[in-house]
Protein backbone atom coordinates (compact mmCIF):
# COMPACT_ATOMS: atom_id res chain seq x y z
CA UNK A 1 0.00 0.00 0.00
CA UNK A 2 1.23 3.50 -0.81
CA UNK A 3 2.52 5.28 2.27
CA UNK A 4 0.78 8.51 3.24
CA UNK A 5 2.95 11.53 2.46
CA UNK A 6 3.87 13.31 5.68
CA UNK A 7 4.55 17.01 5.36
CA UNK A 8 5.73 19.78 7.58
CA UNK A 9 4.98 23.48 7.35
CA UNK A 10 7.74 25.87 8.39
CA UNK A 11 7.13 29.48 9.36
CA UNK A 12 10.18 31.56 8.53
CA UNK A 13 11.37 35.00 9.53
CA UNK A 14 13.54 36.74 6.97
CA UNK A 15 16.03 39.28 8.28
CA UNK A 16 17.42 41.47 5.54
CA UNK A 17 18.40 45.05 4.83
CA UNK A 18 15.90 45.79 2.05
CA UNK A 19 12.90 43.91 0.71
CA UNK A 20 12.85 40.68 -1.26
CA UNK A 21 10.18 39.37 -3.57
CA UNK A 22 8.86 35.83 -3.26
CA UNK A 23 10.73 34.62 -6.36
CA UNK A 24 14.10 35.87 -5.09
CA UNK A 25 13.40 34.23 -1.74
CA UNK A 26 12.38 30.78 -2.97
CA UNK A 27 15.18 30.74 -5.56
CA UNK A 28 17.68 31.40 -2.78
CA UNK A 29 16.23 28.54 -0.72
CA UNK A 30 16.37 26.18 -3.71
CA UNK A 31 19.96 27.23 -4.45
CA UNK A 32 20.98 26.59 -0.84
CA UNK A 33 19.38 23.12 -0.89
CA UNK A 34 20.99 22.31 -4.24
CA UNK A 35 24.40 23.52 -3.09
CA UNK A 36 24.37 21.49 0.11
CA UNK A 37 22.54 18.31 -0.96
CA UNK A 38 22.62 18.24 -4.78
CA UNK A 39 19.75 17.45 -7.12
CA UNK A 40 19.13 14.03 -5.57
CA UNK A 41 18.79 15.50 -2.07
CA UNK A 42 16.70 18.41 -3.31
CA UNK A 43 14.30 16.01 -5.01
CA UNK A 44 13.46 14.46 -1.64
CA UNK A 45 12.48 17.74 0.00
CA UNK A 46 9.21 18.47 -1.91
CA UNK A 47 9.90 22.11 -1.18
CA UNK A 48 7.01 24.52 -1.88
CA UNK A 49 6.39 28.14 -1.03
CA UNK A 50 2.93 28.42 0.56
CA UNK A 51 2.79 32.00 1.71
CA UNK A 52 5.05 35.02 1.54
CA UNK A 53 4.61 38.38 3.20
CA UNK A 54 7.27 40.82 2.05
CA UNK A 55 6.11 43.59 4.42
CA UNK A 56 6.30 41.52 7.59
CA UNK A 57 9.20 39.48 6.14
CA UNK A 58 7.47 36.21 6.94
CA UNK A 59 7.19 33.12 4.78
CA UNK A 60 5.59 29.71 5.04
CA UNK A 61 7.10 26.77 3.18
CA UNK A 62 6.02 23.14 2.95
CA UNK A 63 8.58 20.33 2.97
CA UNK A 64 8.66 16.56 3.34
CA UNK A 65 8.61 15.46 6.98
CA UNK A 66 11.90 13.56 6.71
CA UNK A 67 13.80 16.53 5.32
CA UNK A 68 13.02 19.21 7.92
CA UNK A 69 16.57 19.14 9.33
CA UNK A 70 18.04 19.34 5.81
CA UNK A 71 15.94 22.40 5.09
CA UNK A 72 16.86 23.92 8.44
CA UNK A 73 20.57 23.53 7.57
CA UNK A 74 20.06 24.90 4.07
CA UNK A 75 18.17 27.93 5.41
CA UNK A 76 20.89 28.55 8.00
CA UNK A 77 23.52 28.53 5.25
CA UNK A 78 21.92 31.47 3.42
CA UNK A 79 23.86 34.67 4.10
CA UNK A 80 23.18 36.73 0.97
CA UNK A 81 20.45 37.08 -1.61
CA UNK A 82 21.65 39.20 -4.51
CA UNK A 83 23.53 42.07 -2.94
CA UNK A 84 21.56 41.99 0.31
CA UNK A 85 22.80 40.48 3.55
CA UNK A 86 20.17 37.97 4.71
CA UNK A 87 19.51 35.60 7.62
CA UNK A 88 16.53 33.24 7.67
CA UNK A 89 15.29 31.78 10.95
CA UNK A 90 12.73 29.04 11.48
CA UNK A 91 10.03 30.38 13.81
CA UNK A 92 8.03 27.21 14.18
CA UNK A 93 7.29 23.88 12.52
CA UNK A 94 3.91 22.21 12.26
CA UNK A 95 2.06 19.37 10.56
CA UNK A 96 -0.88 21.49 9.37
CA UNK A 97 -1.25 25.10 8.28
CA UNK A 98 -4.00 25.59 10.86
CA UNK A 99 -1.72 24.52 13.71
CA UNK A 100 1.12 26.60 12.27
CA UNK A 101 -0.99 29.76 12.37
CA UNK A 102 -2.09 28.93 15.92
CA UNK A 103 1.54 28.51 17.00
CA UNK A 104 2.54 31.75 15.28
CA UNK A 105 -0.20 33.64 17.12
CA UNK A 106 1.16 32.15 20.32
CA UNK A 107 4.67 33.39 19.44
CA UNK A 108 3.38 36.93 18.88
CA UNK A 109 1.80 37.06 22.34
CA UNK B 1 13.02 20.07 32.08
CA UNK B 2 13.50 22.82 29.51
CA UNK B 3 16.83 22.69 27.73
CA UNK B 4 19.12 25.70 28.08
CA UNK B 5 21.34 26.76 25.20
CA UNK B 6 24.72 28.44 25.19
CA UNK B 7 26.82 30.16 22.56
CA UNK B 8 30.35 30.18 23.89
CA UNK B 9 31.86 32.08 20.98
CA UNK B 10 30.08 35.28 20.13
CA UNK B 11 32.57 37.71 18.62
CA UNK B 12 31.19 41.26 18.42
CA UNK B 13 33.56 44.14 17.89
CA UNK B 14 34.00 45.34 21.49
CA UNK B 15 35.05 48.76 20.22
CA UNK B 16 31.54 49.14 18.82
CA UNK B 17 29.22 49.14 21.88
CA UNK B 18 26.06 49.48 19.77
CA UNK B 19 26.82 46.37 17.75
CA UNK B 20 27.81 44.48 20.91
CA UNK B 21 24.54 45.44 22.60
CA UNK B 22 22.48 44.43 19.54
CA UNK B 23 24.22 41.07 19.30
CA UNK B 24 23.68 40.35 22.99
CA UNK B 25 19.98 41.23 22.69
CA UNK B 26 19.67 39.13 19.56
CA UNK B 27 21.25 36.11 21.30
CA UNK B 28 18.47 36.23 23.87
CA UNK B 29 15.87 36.57 21.11
CA UNK B 30 17.30 33.56 19.28
CA UNK B 31 16.87 31.43 22.39
CA UNK B 32 20.26 31.42 24.10
CA UNK B 33 20.45 31.55 27.87
CA UNK B 34 24.18 32.01 28.15
CA UNK B 35 26.85 33.60 25.98
CA UNK B 36 30.61 33.94 26.14
CA UNK B 37 32.45 36.78 24.45
CA UNK B 38 36.22 36.55 23.97
CA UNK B 39 37.95 39.37 25.81
CA UNK B 40 41.20 41.08 24.86
CA UNK B 41 44.08 39.88 27.03
CA UNK B 42 45.15 43.42 27.85
CA UNK B 43 41.88 44.57 29.42
CA UNK B 44 40.02 41.54 30.74
CA UNK B 45 38.72 43.08 33.97
CA UNK B 46 37.52 46.40 32.46
CA UNK B 47 35.60 44.74 29.64
CA UNK B 48 33.98 42.12 31.90
CA UNK B 49 32.10 44.67 33.99
CA UNK B 50 30.28 46.49 31.21
CA UNK B 51 29.56 43.30 29.30
CA UNK B 52 28.13 41.70 32.43
CA UNK B 53 25.94 44.77 33.00
CA UNK B 54 24.76 44.75 29.38
CA UNK B 55 23.94 41.03 29.55
CA UNK B 56 22.05 41.50 32.78
CA UNK B 57 19.88 44.12 31.08
CA UNK B 58 19.23 41.71 28.22
CA UNK B 59 18.43 38.94 30.76
CA UNK B 60 21.15 36.62 29.52
CA UNK B 61 23.95 34.98 31.46
CA UNK B 62 27.45 36.20 30.58
CA UNK B 63 30.63 34.14 30.77
CA UNK B 64 34.09 35.66 30.47
CA UNK B 65 36.38 33.98 27.99
CA UNK B 66 39.82 34.52 26.56
CA UNK B 67 41.15 33.08 23.34
CA UNK B 68 44.84 32.30 23.58
CA UNK B 69 46.90 32.06 20.41
CA UNK B 70 50.35 31.10 21.69
CA UNK B 71 53.18 30.43 19.30
CA UNK B 72 54.96 27.98 21.60
CA UNK B 73 53.91 25.70 24.45
CA UNK B 74 56.07 27.75 26.84
CA UNK B 75 54.06 30.86 25.93
CA UNK B 76 50.84 28.90 26.51
CA UNK B 77 51.92 27.83 29.99
CA UNK B 78 52.85 31.41 30.87
CA UNK B 79 49.46 32.72 29.71
CA UNK B 80 47.59 29.98 31.58
CA UNK B 81 49.40 30.79 34.80
CA UNK B 82 48.38 34.43 34.57
CA UNK B 83 44.79 34.04 33.43
CA UNK B 84 43.29 30.87 34.87
CA UNK B 85 41.94 32.51 38.01
CA UNK B 86 40.68 35.61 36.17
CA UNK B 87 38.35 34.21 33.51
CA UNK B 88 35.72 31.51 33.40
CA UNK B 89 36.67 29.96 30.07
CA UNK B 90 40.05 29.59 28.43
CA UNK B 91 40.12 28.60 24.78
CA UNK B 92 43.31 27.87 22.90
CA UNK B 93 43.52 28.36 19.16
CA UNK B 94 46.12 25.81 18.15
CA UNK B 95 48.28 27.03 15.32
CA UNK B 96 51.05 24.48 15.78
CA UNK B 97 51.12 20.82 16.72
CA UNK B 98 53.34 21.52 19.73
CA UNK B 99 50.77 23.97 21.17
CA UNK B 100 47.88 21.65 20.33
CA UNK B 101 49.45 18.75 22.25
CA UNK B 102 50.29 20.92 25.25
CA UNK B 103 46.78 22.42 25.32
CA UNK B 104 45.12 19.00 25.07
CA UNK B 105 46.93 17.64 28.11
CA UNK B 106 46.60 20.72 30.32
CA UNK B 107 43.73 20.67 32.83
CA UNK B 108 43.55 24.46 32.82
CA UNK B 109 42.46 24.59 29.19
CA UNK B 110 38.70 24.31 28.57
CA UNK B 111 38.39 24.52 24.81
CA UNK B 112 40.53 23.57 21.84
CA UNK B 113 39.83 25.36 18.61
CA UNK B 114 41.57 25.12 15.28
CA UNK B 115 41.93 27.58 12.40
CA UNK B 116 39.94 26.98 9.20
CA UNK B 117 43.11 26.29 7.20
CA UNK B 118 43.33 22.53 6.80
CA UNK B 119 47.09 22.26 7.38
CA UNK B 120 46.59 23.82 10.81
CA UNK B 121 43.93 21.36 11.99
CA UNK B 122 45.83 19.09 14.36
CA UNK B 123 42.91 17.23 15.93
CA UNK B 124 43.96 13.66 15.24
CA UNK B 125 43.80 10.44 17.29
CA UNK B 126 46.87 11.34 19.40
CA UNK B 127 45.37 14.75 20.21
CA UNK B 128 42.01 13.18 21.07
CA UNK B 129 43.66 10.62 23.34
CA UNK B 130 45.37 13.40 25.31
CA UNK B 131 42.16 15.43 25.42
CA UNK B 132 40.13 12.45 26.66
CA UNK B 133 42.29 12.29 29.81
CA UNK B 134 41.51 15.91 30.71
CA UNK B 135 38.35 18.01 30.55
CA UNK B 136 39.15 19.75 27.27
CA UNK B 137 36.40 20.09 24.65
CA UNK B 138 36.67 20.54 20.92
CA UNK B 139 35.00 23.68 19.63
CA UNK B 140 33.50 23.93 16.17
CA UNK B 141 32.56 27.36 14.87
CA UNK B 142 29.69 27.47 12.42
CA UNK B 143 30.66 30.80 10.87
CA UNK B 144 33.11 29.40 8.26
CA UNK B 145 30.53 26.79 7.30
CA UNK B 146 28.04 29.43 6.28
CA UNK B 147 30.44 31.97 4.85
CA UNK B 148 32.67 29.66 2.79
CA UNK B 149 31.40 28.40 -0.55
CA UNK B 150 32.47 25.68 -2.96
CA UNK B 151 35.73 23.77 -2.56
CA UNK B 152 36.92 25.38 0.70
CA UNK B 153 33.62 24.45 2.37
CA UNK B 154 33.78 20.91 0.99
CA UNK B 155 37.30 20.50 2.43
CA UNK B 156 36.26 21.97 5.77
CA UNK B 157 33.23 19.67 6.00
CA UNK B 158 35.42 16.69 5.26
CA UNK B 159 37.90 17.70 8.00
CA UNK B 160 35.09 18.31 10.48
CA UNK B 161 33.54 14.91 9.69
CA UNK B 162 36.86 13.23 10.49
CA UNK B 163 37.43 15.28 13.66
CA UNK B 164 33.95 14.74 15.12
CA UNK B 165 34.24 11.00 14.46
CA UNK B 166 37.59 10.93 16.32
CA UNK B 167 36.15 13.04 19.15
CA UNK B 168 33.22 10.66 19.46
CA UNK B 169 35.40 7.56 19.58
CA UNK B 170 37.61 9.08 22.32
CA UNK B 171 34.62 10.63 24.14
CA UNK B 172 35.93 14.17 23.79
CA UNK B 173 32.99 16.59 24.21
CA UNK B 174 32.21 18.74 21.18
CA UNK B 175 30.88 22.29 21.43
CA UNK B 176 29.05 24.04 18.63
CA UNK B 177 29.42 27.82 18.64
CA UNK B 178 28.36 30.49 16.21
CA UNK B 179 31.65 32.41 15.99
CA UNK B 180 29.46 35.26 14.71
CA UNK B 181 31.17 38.58 14.16
CA UNK B 182 28.01 40.34 13.00
CA UNK B 183 24.28 40.03 13.57
CA UNK B 184 23.46 38.46 10.22
CA UNK B 185 25.75 35.50 11.00
CA UNK B 186 23.96 34.59 14.22
CA UNK B 187 21.84 31.45 14.13
CA UNK B 188 19.39 29.72 16.49
CA UNK B 189 20.69 26.74 18.52
CA UNK B 190 18.56 24.31 16.52
CA UNK B 191 19.97 25.76 13.31
CA UNK B 192 23.53 25.20 14.57
CA UNK B 193 22.55 21.61 15.35
CA UNK B 194 21.06 21.19 11.87
CA UNK B 195 24.29 22.47 10.31
CA UNK B 196 26.21 19.91 12.36
CA UNK B 197 24.35 17.17 10.49
CA UNK B 198 26.40 18.23 7.44
CA UNK B 199 29.51 16.75 9.04
CA UNK B 200 27.86 13.65 10.37
CA UNK B 201 26.84 14.57 13.90
CA UNK B 202 23.57 12.95 14.89
CA UNK B 203 20.75 15.18 16.10
CA UNK B 204 20.97 14.35 19.81
CA UNK B 205 24.74 14.88 20.08
CA UNK B 206 24.47 18.08 18.04
CA UNK B 207 21.82 19.44 20.41
CA UNK B 208 24.00 18.43 23.37
CA UNK B 209 26.89 20.29 21.74
CA UNK B 210 24.86 23.51 21.94
CA UNK B 211 23.40 22.94 25.39
CA UNK B 212 24.66 20.45 27.99
CA UNK B 213 28.31 20.31 26.85
CA UNK B 214 28.97 24.08 27.07
CA UNK B 215 26.82 24.37 30.18
CA UNK B 216 28.86 21.71 31.99
CA UNK B 217 32.12 23.62 31.28
CA UNK B 218 30.65 26.81 32.72
CA UNK B 219 29.21 25.03 35.76
CA UNK B 220 32.51 23.28 36.51
CA UNK B 221 34.59 26.43 36.15
CA UNK B 222 32.24 28.58 38.18
CA UNK B 223 32.42 26.15 41.06
CA UNK B 224 36.24 26.12 40.78
CA UNK B 225 36.41 29.93 40.76
CA UNK B 226 34.04 30.31 43.72
CA UNK B 227 35.58 31.26 47.05
CA UNK B 228 34.35 27.97 48.56
CA UNK B 229 36.50 25.84 46.29
CA UNK B 230 39.56 24.32 47.95
CA UNK B 231 40.66 21.47 45.69
CA UNK B 232 38.90 19.01 43.36
CA UNK B 233 36.40 17.18 45.58
CA UNK B 234 36.90 19.54 48.53
CA UNK B 235 34.83 22.68 49.09
CA UNK B 236 33.83 24.76 52.06
CA UNK B 237 30.20 24.07 52.98
CA UNK B 238 29.98 26.28 56.06
CA UNK B 239 32.05 29.02 57.70
CA UNK B 240 31.95 30.18 61.31
CA UNK B 241 33.28 29.56 64.78
CA UNK B 242 31.29 26.37 65.31
CA UNK B 243 32.91 24.60 62.34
Amino acid sequence: MLKKVRRRYLALKIECDGTLNSREFINAVWNAVLTLYGEYGASKTNLNLIDYNSEEKLAVIRVAHATVEMIRAALASITRIGDKSVAIHVLTVSGTIKALHRKMKHLNH
Amino acid sequence: MKRTYADLHLCPNLKNPKQTENMIKKSRKLGYHLIAIPLPLSSVEEEVEWLRRMCKEAKIDFVSRVDLKPKTSRELLKDLRGLRRKVEIIAVTCESKQVARQAAKDHRVDILSFPTELRKRFFDRAEAELASKTTVSLEIDVKPLITLKGKPRIRLLSALRRETAIAKSFQVPVILSSGATEESLMRKPRELAALASLFGMDKSSAVEATSSNPMSIVKRNRSKLSSNFVAPGIRIVRRGKDC
